[in-house]
């Protein structure tokens, strides 16, 4: 039988806001345990939570840029169950009345067609703490400092239907709210997580099958590879004549595999109702208007911009718009190139990020900044250094030996475009090699090639290859 | 001095008459020779409080008082105080000593009153006689075999027996009026989102609110000046300029347009509370007061919904005592699920229990419209009978409680008979409403409290309508007499 | 309604409440008599009703987003029943 597969998302953002959703503790990461938490993250006996207004800014700067419905009224509703990480015993979350509804994602597929992914809704919600089980002698320690961070869940409707289309729409939704500069995206350190639920039918249902629920896929490599291991799972425990298990499942990336954390059925009735310390949260339409002005470039039109206006082609495009950093030290690079759009995308596609590759470096952590890189490529284009020279002084200037007009000055690497001085080297290189000459003459092509290459030695590759080219030619023809 | 209204030991105070700390000393005194009698007091706080009295004198030496520095106060056990127990009366925050001030508590301490102690109280406020304290039952200074009332029964039954001069309460579903009428004292519980929540250990967040508990209006005025405003930690805290209380009490209420809610007179009122009641209104219009009969409908289904709404929060709010954070840990769990389990099994009481029990079950899956949604919806109708009912008349009256005070353990065994001892200050808490008791009388030797309710945020004009009655009657002097 | 044996020991287990066997027909009785006290509300009809939440007809008011909190850890593991450098600590949690 063919099987079609079904994914739905929810991915969890954290706002990249200072205070946490309703303390002012410090959302900052990787702090000493539990120095962030506060009375209120503790749900100390008495507190009470106060809305951070940058959490709904945030919030509806999302629904703004996806042109998702913003609720005039949205309501936060408690939901009950108990864990240690939930210091409170409830979660602070909007259930029926989230503040942004239903919206649509349009991604691209690798052989360039395009499909719309439904947004159910997006809701802010307070984030758990920490558990940890390792190194408490059999006992689990508690880390509060992560709790109350606030989180905004955006929900998909069951749209998917690959792993690679669940994976491109995770990486939208993760370009758009880098692009928004709402959540960081960092994926180590759980800025931002997605769970998957992934049912299974035959090809032509119109009923969906029983859903199963991964937890705690970190990574856009992982959502894929746990995707299509759960799909698997499914199909084979619905040929062999079983039923697929309502259930939650945790995704072990070491492993590769996911294993059952609970049933659904069983003790999770959340028994939501509107949290009775908070009031209903009203956006004002001029509020929404203040955001609409503001919105920065969204990627899909930043990609227009690069293929209509830099002459971009789309993958081009779509490489340097994949990180909004990226696309920011591309344009600088332009700027300070002279607006050679062209040669700045090749020169971050290749040189720029195969190093930050190579060397394993972020690139706000690049030692060749936008400008340095620029100000380069504006030799390469006035023709003072050649693009092979260029290479050199890339180098350099990733190893930290200056600007590259410092670097061409004090190496020696201005190209040689004297033409006088370059046929003098023809006319030594000629008359040193009459065998060779004697072979191009006689229509042995190939053999030009070995000329470029003497003059290129005799100059340290400082002269102008296409005035090497043509002085050549004339030469050898004449 | 214990016989002396704030009002009066401020102006003492202020006179150099006798000092704060003389003061103090002399309620201390009272409360070690008179509270074994009670049990009003969870804790007292003797060391805190005569260090706190110095500091006052000083103030008042160097000019910088308020009319309430020095002036010793009981806060009820639910009010976080840092560094102090803070019980709640339960035995699952037997242990706690809180880190931190409830915003009441650091505003008293702003004005320089001085903290006498922390009052027995119902477990987490829930319960109507003070019997479901962990720390045993409050004695009504009035007759040791009966109760006080409650939740606040440890505030009242402390200013009662002039114990304290005066205390604080929370008023859920009557916890202050309530325990005001059986102690023959003057309560208030304010308009919601009149005084901070914040540091008031939540029982029913939409319902909570402070107030004092007092020997006169004009005590409650001068103590509700210091409790109320906005406060930023408290989103349900309303931004609204805080009135003099005390300025307006002498207002004329020639005029006044008292509404009697029939409801409120019908069975279940006992004989002797309603003569006693029906003399107070009397009084009221040779006030020049006028009395007119109104209709609040649906109030005999406030106590039902009150069950739903009231018990719906605090299964919730009450989640997170789970013995990680703070408060009883039972011993050696087993595991996750037994510590839960038993910390909470082990140190909450029945009566807190069954209403979280009865608050997890109306949420639930398939009962939540069915009671939760149903109670929310009739709560608005019990808030507009009222809205109606102001478009007509001022101020309503009528008793605070269908009986007087009954014995202790009389109706324990019976929640439901317990529960309809609030019947007419319940309605109040679910619209948010100002409302008040004042002595009005006595029946069988048992005072009698008269409920004055008011539109949002009028309390000026419930203290100013009390303070005229206080002015022209003196049931609000009485003292029990083992206690004068 | 009345409730069964199975539904107050759901009900507990929903509340993390431990409950002693013997206890349970105590609770069941008393549970039962509060829902047929709530079921009062039945008499009336709600159908038109907007459901009332919170006393107050207003809105959400929104704190700005600053960082005010300092570090007081110490003085609130003082009142923790059990931690260890700085975690709290429960009966290991099994995922």
């Amino acid at each position: 039988m063919e099987w079609e597969t079904v994914i739905g998302l929810e991915i969890h953002t954290q706002l990249s806001t200072k205070s946490k959703i309703f303390s002012a503790a410090s959302t900052a990461y990787g702090a000493e345990p539990n120095t962030q938490a506060c009375a209120v993250d503790l749900g100390l006996p008495g507190v009470l939570p106060v809305l951070n207004a940058e959490a709904v800014r945030m919030a509806v700067k999302f629904g703004v840029a996806i042109g998702a419905h913003i609720a005039p009224r949205s309501v936060f509703a408690r939901k009950n169950y108990f864990y240690p990480d939930l210091p409170k015993g409830y979660q602070i979350s909007q259930y029926e009345l989230p503040i942004v509804g239903e919206g649509q994602i349009t991604i691209e597929l690798e052989d360039g067609s395009k499909k719309v992914i439904g947004v159910t809704r997006a809701h802010l919600e307070e984030d758990a703490g920490k558990s940890l089980h390792e190194n408490f002698h059999g006992m689990t320690g508690i880390d509060l400092n992560r709790a109350g961070t606030p989180l905004l869940e955006i929900v998909s409707e069951p749209d998917m239907r690959s792993a690679v289309e669940a994976v491109a729409y995770m990486k939208k939704i993760h370009s758009i709210v880098k692009y928004l500069e709402i959540c960081d995206g960092n994926m180590q350190e759980g800025s931002f997580r997605c769970d998957a639920n992934v049912s299974v039918r035959p090809k032509g249902q119109k009923e969906y099958g029983t859903r199963a629920e991964l937890k705690n896929i970190n990574s856009f490599r992982f959502v894929e590879r746990a995707i299509n291991h759960e799909v698997e799972r499914q199909i084979d425990i619905i040929e062999s004549g079983g039923k697929v298990a309502q259930e939650t499942r945790l995704y072990d990336s070491d492993n590769n595999t996911t294993r059952s954390m609970r049933s659904k059925e069983e003790a999770m009735d959340y028994r939501y109702f509107p949290d009775p310390d908070l009031l209903p949260v009203d956006i004002e339409p001029s509020f929404i208007d203040d955001i609409k002005q503001t919105l920065p470039e969204m990627p899909d039109d930043k990609k227009n911009r690069f293929i209509s206006d830099f002459g971009l082609n789309a993958n081009d495009a779509d490489t340097l718009i994949a990180s909004k950093e990226l696309a920011d030290y591309y344009e600088t690079t332009v700027k300070f190139s002279g607006n050679e759009t062209r040669l700045s995308a090749n020169w971050v596609i290749v040189e720029l990020s195969g190093t930050l590759n190579k060397e394993g470096i972020e690139l706000n952590a690049s030692p060749v900044s936008a400008q340095m890189l620029g100000d380069m490529i504006k030799r390469i284009a006035d023709d003072t250094i050649s693009g092979k020279i260029a290479k050199q002084v890339f180098e350099a200037m990733w190893n930290g030996q200056g600007s590259a007009d410092e670097i061409i000055q004090s190496k020696g690497l201005k190209q040689v475009t004297d033409t006088g001085a370059i046929e003098k080297i023809i006319d030594d290189i000629i008359s040193a090699n009459p065998q060779q000459v004697e072979q191009f003459r006689g229509g042995k092509d190939k053999v030009f090639g070995f000329f470029v290459g003497q003059v290129m030695k005799q100059t340290q590759g400082k002269a102008n290859p296409k005035q090497v080219n043509e002085l050549l030619r004339k030469k050898l023809s004449s | 001095m214990h016989n002396k209204t704030i009002a009066e030991l401020s102006a003492g105070l202020k006179d150099k008459q006798f000092s704060s700390e003389e003061l103090t000393r002399a309620f201390i005194e009272r409360a070690k020779q008179f509270d074994p009698k009670l049990n009003s007091f969870i804790t007292l706080t003797e060391d805190l409080a005569l260090e706190q009295a110095r500091q006052a004198d000083q103030r008042i030496q160097a000019g910088d008082n308020t009319p309430l520095t020095g002036i010793p106060i009981a806060q009820k056990d639910i009010f976080c105080t840092k560094d102090v127990k803070t019980s709640c009366g339960s035995k699952m925050l037997d242990n706690f000593y809180s880190p931190y001030d409830a915003a009441v508590v650091e505003q008293l301490n702003n004005t320089g009153m001085v903290l006498l102690g922390k009052t027995n109280m119902d477990e987490f406020a829930m319960g109507s006689s003070n019997e479901t304290s962990f720390y045993g039952p409050v004695k009504n200074p009035w007759d040791l075999n009966t109760v006080p009332g409650g939740s606040s029964g440890g505030s009242a039954a402390a200013v009662a027996a002039r114990i304290a001069p005066i205390a604080t309460g929370t008023d859920t579903g009557g916890s202050i009026r309530q325990p005001a009428a059986l102690c023959g004292i003057t309560g208030m519980k304010p308009t919601y989102g009149r005084v901070s929540r914040y540091g008031m250990i939540a029982f029913a967040s939409s319902l909570d609110q402070a107030g004092p508990l007092a020997q006169s209006a004009e005590d409650a005025a001068m103590l509700l000046n210091a409790m109320a405003g906005f406060d930023t930690r408290d989103s349900t805290s309303t931004e609204l300029a805080v009135p003099d209380y005390q300025s307006t009490l002498n207002a004329d209420i020639n005029g006044l347009k008292i509404g009697i809610p029939k409801e409120y007179f019908g069975d279940g009122l006992d004989a002797g509370v309603q003569s006693a009641i029906e003399e107070a209104l009397k009084e009221y219009e040779k006030l020049g007061a006028q009395l007119v009969d109104i209709e609040l409908p649906n109030s005999a289904l406030s106590v039902p919904t009150y069950y739903v709404v009231a018990p719906a929060e605090c299964s919730s709010n009450l989640s997170r005592f789970d013995g990680v954070r703070f408060g009883y840990r039972c011993e050696n769990p087993l595991d996750l699920e037994d510590l839960y389990k038993r910390s909470r099994g082990e140190g909450f009481g029945p009566e807190v229990k069954r209403r979280i029990m009865i608050g997890a079950y109306a949420l639930s899956a398939g009962y939540y419209d069915a009671y939760y949604i149903k109670a929310q919806k009739i709560r608005r109708l019990i808030s507009e009978d009222f809205k109606e009912a102001f478009k007509k008349v001022d101020v309503i009256m009528g008793p605070t409680t269908p009986t007087t005070a009954f014995n202790i353990g009389e109706k324990t065994d019976d929640p439901i008979t317990m529960y309809l001892s609030d019947v007419y200050t319940i309605a109040v808490n679910l619209a948010g409403l100002p409302g008040m008791s004042i002595p009005a009388g006595f029946s069988e030797n048992k005072p009698v409290g008269l409920q004055l309710i008011g539109n949002y945020f009028e309390e000026a004009k419930l203290l100013n309508v009390a303070h005229q009655y206080q002015l022209n009657t003196d049931w609000h002097r009485q003292i029990p007499g083992e206690f004068k | 309604m009345s409730l069964q044996k199975e539904d107050v020991e759901k009900i507990a287990h929903l509340a993390q409440l431990s409950i002693n066997e013997e206890d349970i027909p105590g609770y069941l009785e008393e549970l039962s008599k509060i829902l047929h006290l709530v079921e009062q509300m039945n008499a009336v009809n709600t159908d038109n009703v907007e459901p009332m939440a919170h006393p107050q007809d207003s809105s959400q008011r929104l704190r700005e987003d600053k960082e005010t909190e300092i570090n007081q850890r110490d003085a609130f593991q003082k009142i923790a029943p059990q931690v260890e450098r700085g975690f709290y600590l429960v009966p290991r949690v099994i995922e």
